[in-house]
């Protein structure tokens, strides 16, 4: 699949500007605080209806009002999809596929990207909170009905924390937490079907990053993704030093976790977490939070037999990082209908050395489309041809189109 | 800011539910500026709403008599009790004309962050009123989200010590909506279809 126009309006720092896309290597290319990272974000948004550098909305509208639109056309093999989204600053966001009224929610179903930005390096070296979005984002593009489950499991979460809270406060213990059991049943629910989701994932994208890996490292360091679940730690009487409750230590001794390996397996996952719900209970009142679910889990990374976070270099850290996006990518491919995602590579080609650009570049050349962002042509590894767009203080300058460009008829996406 | 009273007058309509600070000021220069009679029936029916309306003693519906008007109409099944959490939602109900028994009506539902627990809703008064007369089933219609589900889950482990069946209206209810934006025909079929949860 291939992005094919795109428009904003009051989006960022846009107050409106039109982009066209050609199929294969498209550049955007401006100074620094121009724009080139903000057109990256509005594509990359359709398909996992977020930001990948802020959590709200609020910062995609441009400054002083209201609502931002963003429309892009898609287009697959001969069919043509219209998706539109209107970000607004108080109400709920509107989205609207081939003008017909539709639910954001259903944006993702019509289009598919990877995004890969400088930020990523940080899903490898990072906290957990890194790692579980890393894997939720790719769950919500596969599943959008997942982002609710999500949504819902956090609410619990925070439910049940001042459940905790009060009962702790209040000292009326028993009264208030003979409600705690209602929240756990939720708890529960959702969290293990958060849980599965992610097993089924890491199993799946196993394979497929371990050879984007050996491509991009041109070595075979045994890359190995394992998840390593609060519930197993909890059961495996791991003993709950201050420490470890905080996060789940680095290098925990992945045979907890082995035993997650294989796909979901949802009444089990359930029982586990009911069983660790109880061991814990005691250490939850005291502390009056939540010690164990998704949102304490974390996804073990190793080259080597040996944890990446902490004795990877900052080449083989690179490496993997790229390998977990273009595993993605890969995986994406396999399964699609509607032809490959769109690759998006913002200001990446700047933090790499000759030789993983150059192997990057090999391995993404097959993809039907290539968005990258640079802020000089230099960055950008020679022997393509470009379509290049230039960004300058929020607006397209045409002035400078590339003669690769076609300069024809534009179609009407107003 | 505004003087003295007409600030306080803002104020307090900002204070009201869905009411933001422009929609209060807006609200608030429209009865100072109005000259018709309107404005003064207004205030007359602010009054005597707090005078006369209070909860029905048997099931927490909002009533101008000890009985709300559902309670006292012999009619209706006795042997039913449908659960809500809110009068508004008694009013969704009987526009699908689908239920003839009676409500309960608990005034909100659990939800830790708003400070609200079963304490804090009319849950005594239900197993009160249970243990009293002889129902045939309960009816559990709170809200199709998360609060009202677990207020349900509550409800259906506290019912199970009376031995009464108790059933939960059956999806096809938006999931996270609230019970009175349903419509008639959804609510209709969701009560046709509820399911027995013990
Ligand atoms: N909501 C917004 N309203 C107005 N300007 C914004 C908004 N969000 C970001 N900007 C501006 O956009 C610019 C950054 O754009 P970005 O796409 O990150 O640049 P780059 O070309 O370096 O990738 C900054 O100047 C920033 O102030
Ligand atoms: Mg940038
Ligand atoms: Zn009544």
């Amino acid at each position: 699949m291939r992005v094919t126009q795109l428009s904003v309006a009051d989006y960022r720092n846009y107050r409106g500007a039109h982009l066209s896309f050609q199929p294969g290597p498209n550049l955007l290319l401006g100074r620094n605080g121009q724009g080139k990272t903000n057109i990256a974000e509005a594509i990359g948004y359709f398909a996992t209806l977020s930001s990948h550098r802020v959590s709200g909305d609020h910062a995609l509208i441009r400054q002083g009002e209201d609502a931002a639109v963003v429309r892009m056309r898609v287009a697959h093999e001969e069919r043509e999809v219209l998706l539109e989204l209107q970000i607004n600053r108080s109400g709920s966001n509107r989205a609207q596929i081939n003008r017909g009224a539709s639910k954001p929610r259903d944006l993702p179903r019509y289009f598919s990207s990877i995004l890969f930005a400088p930020e990523d390096l940080s899903i490898v070296r990072g906290d957990p909170s890194l790692r579980r979005r890393f894997m939720d984002e790719r769950i919500v593009a596969d599943s959008p009905r997942m982002m609710t489950v999500m949504a819902d499991y956090d609410r619990v979460v925070k439910q049940r924390n001042t459940l905790l809270k009060s009962a702790r406060t209040s000292g009326t213990k028993a009264n208030q937490l003979s409600t705690l059991d209602v929240w756990d049943d939720r708890l529960v629910e959702l969290g293990s079907e958060i849980m599965d989701a992610r097993t089924r994932l890491i199993h799946e994208l196993g394979p497929p990053v371990a050879a984007a890996y050996h491509h991009i490292a041109n070595d075979d360091h045994s890359p190995r993704m394992t998840i390593i679940r609060s519930t197993e730690t909890v059961l495996a009487g791991v003993a709950l030093s201050e420490a470890e409750l905080g996060e789940i230590a680095v290098g925990a001794p992945p045979d907890i976790s082995m035993a997650t390996d294989r796909g979901g397996d949802h009444p089990h996952t359930m029982q586990k977490f009911r069983a660790a719900l109880r061991a814990i209970r005691p250490k939850e009142i005291e502390r009056a939070i939540t010690l164990v679910g998704p949102h304490r889990d974390d996804l073990f990374l190793e080259l080597n037999n040996l944890p990446v976070k902490g004795y990877a270099s900052h080449g083989e850290s690179w490496s993997y990082a790229l390998a977990l996006r273009l595993g993605s990518a890969d995986r994406m491919r396999a399964h699609s209908t509607t032809g490959d995602p769109v690759l998006i590579l913002d200001d990446v080609f700047a933090e790499l050395d000759l030789r993983r650009r150059e192997r990057l570049l090999a391995a993404i050349r097959s993809y039907e489309q290539v968005i990258v962002t640079a802020a000089v042509a230099e960055d950008v590894p020679e022997g393509f041809t470009w379509n290049t767009i230039y960004i300058h203080g929020g607006a397209v300058r045409p002035d400078f189109s590339d003669q690769h460009s076609t300069s024809e008829r534009t179609p009407d996406v107003e | 800011m505004y003087e003295g009273i007409i600030q306080d007058l803002i104020d307090e309509f900002g204070r009201l539910p869905g009411i933001g600070p422009k929609s209060a000021q807006r609200i608030t220069f429209h009865i100072v500026q109005s000259q018709s009679a309107d404005v003064t029936r207004l205030a007359e029916l602010l009054a005597t709403v707090r005078e006369r309306v209070r909860f029905c003693t048997q099931c927490g519906n909002v009533s101008e008599q000890e009985l709300c008007s559902i309670c006292r109409d012999a009619r209706r099944d006795a042997g039913l009790i449908c659960v809500v959490e809110e009068p508004k939602d008694v009013v969704a109900i009987e526009r699908t004309r689908q239920f003839r028994g009676l409500y309960h009506v608990l005034g909100g539902a659990i939800s830790p962050i708003d400070g609200v627990g079963p304490d804090d809703l009319n849950i005594t008064q239900l197993m009160r009123r249970l243990a009293d007369t002889e129902v045939r089933e309960v009816i559990l219609a709170t809200d199709p989200n998360l609060e009202g589900e677990a207020t349900a889950t509550y409800l259906t482990r506290l019912l199970k010590t009376l031995e009464v069946p108790v059933s939960r209206l059956a999806s096809g209810l938006p999931v996270g909506g609230d019970l009175e934006f349903a419509d008639e025909i959804t609510l209709g079929r969701a009560f046709e279809g509820r399911l027995t949860v013990s």
